[in-house]
């Protein structure tokens, strides 16, 4: 495989996991994909990210890793003081068979004081099974497995299963829910820990995530709401374990991205908060329309080539389709079978009759999609791996997702929400506006 | 070692709280890493260098800076070769995320010569290969690469999961090489993520197959300029390569291979008809040095043309080596030209950088090389210390054979190399090295870190993100060297980050031209006011009240 569109999934629990408060995260495993996923999440985030490993030799290999596996709990209850221990495994450690429930478990009753702990719990992420969005989910999954506590005292609260998204955007989600006064639980909540503000006492355990006592009484939520269609079409998703477990109803709708995904989200929210759309919201979204035809003109009939994680690449071409491009390509490197369906359902009358979906493919696969057929994007929409497809078209990248490590401000890159679209649609345009001038033969200067 | 006059109390004040640092930043470990941490906390002293505990286990749970063996192998020393097709064998994240991840930078001669380095090749193992097993698709991806590219050479690289199902990548090698004939080159290595302490091991596995597979295949004669040298350990990171490879030209020396920095199949192939191997990088490369030695009779010397004075250091040693009078004074007249602009770039910087301190925590080289130009800065260095280094990295070549072979080194494969039979040919007599030793020259030898740094400086192998943090509250130097897994910690407690893994941004840093754009970024790191910020005026207690004037 050449140039794939995915990452592996101890790299998406990793992600999650800092979206829990106090939590540390631990891979079961070699020390190099520790010590290859922080570098590679702390490209994008540009935040100290602490991932703690259990590092294996030869020997553990062979005998197992619960010498190991016990000393790295040591280490980290006696440096980080966390809260939390969340542990995914590797394939190192799935390979050779590790239960590392049973390690929880020996752990605890070895200890002398288990009430003392930090709560362990642990979500298997075989790096051979899936992608890193698979392995989002699962940690999320496996959060709420650990902590969900049905004894808890009945909640006036929606939990608000968020996806893998900036966190800029789950800032916004909250200010969503605040101004509706609609009390929620967003998870994973990483827009502290994965982007945190600079303190005069450097905190080890950075501040923020989602508090433990919301996981706990999720299943006491009145209602969830996920976004994101597809989500891991191989296990459940949190929204649907709390669903069978625990009846609480869940509503599923796509990442808020364009008016007709954001109307879809608001309508939900408003209907649960039984009230009408604050005035805030009505101006955002009279200032998207205003913008789409104020821009209208520079994306009609464009066509780009937008690939991801599946729900985001849904959210982005029911986006773009809205605003008069026409997706040559629908590409993620995610394998669940279901993203044309999807996006059939999703775009309606505007899927382009011409635009392909492909899915499970690589950035090769893309590049040999197009040029097989004689096809050539306006502009790539997506994260920076399509750098070099960009590059091979000379046509400009807007990036969006996960991994961003060529541009400062991923954490900052608004695109939910009416708020975020504006934001999207004018980069996208200005994209477009400067590659026009930096190309002409003559000074345009107005465009 | 720093001048005199570029001195700063810190250095003496380090010293003399060395031991109360130590005692306090164990005290956080449970008993036992305590133990083993505190050996690997030592304080240096140039004339006799104590012994340091390193290449040893990291302690689990202690969030080191390490990597794995994969990363030293595929990652380090085979991945800035343009032209091997490196093929992944595993999951899909470690293949990825050593994608271009290093800022190492390569340039093909001409538009058509290929490129891998840009591409990811991976065989994005799956559960079910897990189970049955990967040899196919591992043979499966090698046809499709074969196909689309068609390329001289393809090697094999093995993640954990490899060796635990017993996949056989030197097998599958020798068979696709059967099935794709026409002389093309597949080899495998065996370099699983757990096999070794750190990358280090990788580094090792990595030069064993240089040996084996690609080194001495062609006898050719290139290039017509007579002093013919390979430059060992040098990656190109930021385009280091290019301004060594200017530098060198610039002298009439014709640099045959680079280990492996802007690097082709070809100048691999062709290494062994150098006379002069140069080892930049010790820790990740003096295999490939000493072996050579051993098969063709190619002497090896240790440089380090960081830093302007160094880099000067390294042209002179070369012509000294070829005792020509005719290089020697070319030699000096390229150091004096390019010295001009160097001097004037430093006493720029130097304005800003004198008195200032710096700690340096990379590579198995780097935290060394670069007090180099720390030095021509006039900067101090109050702590130091390896990712991955060896005792000998730290202390000297002369403790080789004290070093303890246990477990993990044992697991990596000594191959044993004897003469050549036919291309064996010693470079210079014995009686000639014996004059060179005279005139202060020194072969296979390196001193280690702590030969160069202050009487009292810290050194500290294998960081833990505990220790670091405990250097700063401490210390406060004013510039911190690392990589990106450090960056972010660190800035967040105020103090600027230098990375030195992959240079931000930045480089070359090496060579004349390198060190101008080295002093030019640590000037501006020192210098910028953005530190001043971090509290706003409300929050400060010398908040000035005024009362507007009308």
């Amino acid at each position: 495989m050449e140039n794939t569109c995915n990452l592996c999934a101890p790299l998406g629990a990793c992600i999650a996991f800092k979206g829990i408060e106090g939590a540390l995260p631990l891979l079961h495993g070699s020390q190099g994909c520790a010590t290859y996923i922080r570098r590679y999440l702390i490209s994008h985030f540009r935040e100290p990210i602490d991932i703690a490993s259990s590092n294996f030799s030869e020997a553990s290999t062979i005998f197992g890793g619960n010498k190991n596996f016990n000393t790295g709990i040591d280490n980290i209850i006696k440096q980080y003081h966390p809260s939390v221990i969340a542990i995914a495994s590797t394939c190192l450690a799935e390979t050779i068979g590790e239960d590392v429930h049973r390690l929880i478990g020996e752990y605890r009753t070895s200890h002398k004081r288990p009430k003392d702990l930090p709560l362990l719990f642990f979500a298997s992420t075989p790096s051979y099974k899936h992608s890193h969005y698979e392995g989002f989910l699962l940690a999320a999954l496996a959060a709420l497995q650990a902590l969900a506590d049905h004894r808890s005292a009945p909640r006036q609260r929606l939990n608000l299963f968020s996806n893998l998204i900036a966190p800029e955007d789950i800032r916004h989600l909250k200010e969503i829910t605040d101004d509706l006064l609609l009390p929620s639980m967003i998870f994973p909540d990483y827009s502290d820990t994965l982007d945190g503000v600079f303190h005069e006492n450097y905190p080890r355990i950075p501040q923020g995530g989602t508090p433990l006592e919301y996981l706990r009484s999720a299943p006491k939520a009145f209602c969830s709401i996920e976004l994101g269609y597809i989500l891991n079409s191989a296990a459940p998703s949190p929204g649907e374990f709390l669903r069978n477990l625990f009846s609480v109803p869940s509503l599923r709708t796509g990442i808020p991205i364009g008016i007709r995904q954001t109307d879809k989200f608001f309508d939900f929210l408003t209907q649960i908060a039984g009230k009408n759309l604050p005035q805030k919201y009505v101006d955002q979204r009279g200032r998207l329309i205003d913008l789409y035809i104020d821009g209208h003109k520079y994306l009609a009939g464009k066509r780009p080539l937008i690939y991801g994680e599946e729900d985001l690449v849904v959210a982005l071409a029911a986006f773009a389709t809205e605003v008069g491009m026409k997706p040559i390509l629908c590409a993620s490197g995610g394998e669940s079978g279901q993203l044309e369906d999807v996006l059939r359902k999703q775009l309606g009358d505007l899927f382009p009759s011409d635009m392909r979906v492909a899915q499970g493919v690589t950035f090769d696969d893309m590049k040999n999609i197009l040029n097989d057929n004689d096809l050539h994007p306006d502009l790539l929409i997506g994260n920076s791996k399509g750098y070099f497809l960009a590059r091979l078209w000379n046509v400009p990248l807007v990036r969006v997702g996960f991994p961003i490590h060529d541009r400062i401000g991923a954490q900052h890159l608004l695109s939910l929400a009416y708020k975020g679209s504006s934001i999207l649609f004018e980069r996208i345009v200005n994209a477009l506006l400067d590659d026009a001038q930096r190309n002409s033969s003559i000074a345009h200067k107005y465009m | 070692m720093i001048d005199e006059k570029d001195k700063v109390r810190s250095t003496e004040e380090v010293i003399s709280t060395l031991k109360i640092f130590r005692d306090e930043v164990v005290k956080k470990y449970p008993k036992k890493v305590a133990r083993k941490r505190a050996k690997a906390i030592v304080q240096s002293d140039a004339g006799a260098p104590p012994e340091i505990q390193a290449n040893v286990r990291t302690v689990p749970g202690i969030i080191t800076q390490r990597g794995c063996t994969y990363a030293g192998c595929k990652g380090v020393v085979l991945g800035p070769t343009r032209d091997i097709i490196n093929i992944t064998h595993g999951p899909i994240g470690c293949g990825f995320y050593s994608w271009l991840t290093r800022r190492n930078q390569t340039k093909p001669e001409a538009p058509e010569d290929p490129n891998f380095i840009t591409y990811c090749f991976s065989t994005d193992m799956q559960d079910s290969n897990i189970v049955f097993g990967g040899e196919e698709k591992l043979k499966q991806a090698i046809r499709e690469a074969y196909e689309l590219f068609h390329p001289k050479t393809i090697a094999i690289f093995s993640t954990c999961p490899v060796g635990l199902i017993g996949d056989d990548v030197h097998r599958v090698a020798r068979h696709m090489k059967e099935e794709l004939g026409g002389g093309i080159n597949i080899f495998g290595f065996s370099c699983e993520g757990y096999r070794g302490v750190s990358q280090s091991a990788g580094h090792h596995i990595a030069n064993n197959g240089l040996f084996k597979n690609l080194i001495g295949r062609d006898d050719t004669v290139r290039g017509s300029l007579k002093y013919r040298v390979n430059l060992l350990g040098e990656y190109n990171i930021g385009g280091d390569a290019f301004e060594l490879e200017r530098v060198f030209e610039k002298c009439g020396i014709n640099l045959i291979a680079t280990f492996s920095g802007n690097s082709t199949i070809q100048k691999f192939e062709n290494a062994h008809t150098a006379d002069l191997n140069m080892v930049m990088c010790h820790r990740s490369i003096n295999y490939v040095a000493e072996m050579m030695e051993t098969a063709f009779g190619i002497p090896w010397i240790k440089v380090q043309p960081i830093g302007a004075a160094s880099t000067a250091k390294m042209l002179r040693k070369i012509a000294q080596y070829f005792g020509d009078p005719e290089l020697v004074d070319r030699v000096e007249k390229v150091i004096e030209e390019e010295m001009l602009a160097v001097k004037e770039a430093a006493e720029q910087a130097r304005k800003r950088t004198v008195g200032k301190t710096v700690m340096l925590f990379v590579g198995g080289s780097r935290a060394h090389h670069y007090q180099d130009l720390f030095e021509e800065l006039g900067m101090t260095t109050l702590a130091a210390g390896y990712e991955f280094g060896h005792r000998d990295d730290y202390e000297g070549r002369r403790v080789i054979p004290t070093i303890q072979i246990d477990a993990d080194s044992r697991n990596i494969e000594e191959i044993s190399v004897s003469k050549d039979e036919t291309r064996y040919n010693p470079r210079k007599t014995e009686e000639e090295l014996k004059a060179l030793e005279q005139q202060g020259m020194e072969f296979n030898e390196y001193h280690g870190l702590m030969t160069q740094m202050e009487k009292g400086a810290l050194v500290i192998d294998d960081l833990s993100h505990h220790e670091m943090d405990k250097l700063i509250e401490f210390y406060h130097p004013d510039v911190f060297c690392a990589g990106i897994k450090e960056k972010f910690c660190v800035q967040k407690m105020g103090i600027p980050l230098k990375q030195l893994h992959n240079y931000d941004a930045g480089g070359p840093y090496a060579g004349f031209q390198g060190a101008i754009n080295f002093y030019r970024d640590i000037e501006m790191i020192v210098g910028a006011s953005i530190w001043k910020e971090i509290k706003a005026p409300w929050e400060s207690e010398e908040y000035v009240e005024a009362t507007f004037a009308f």
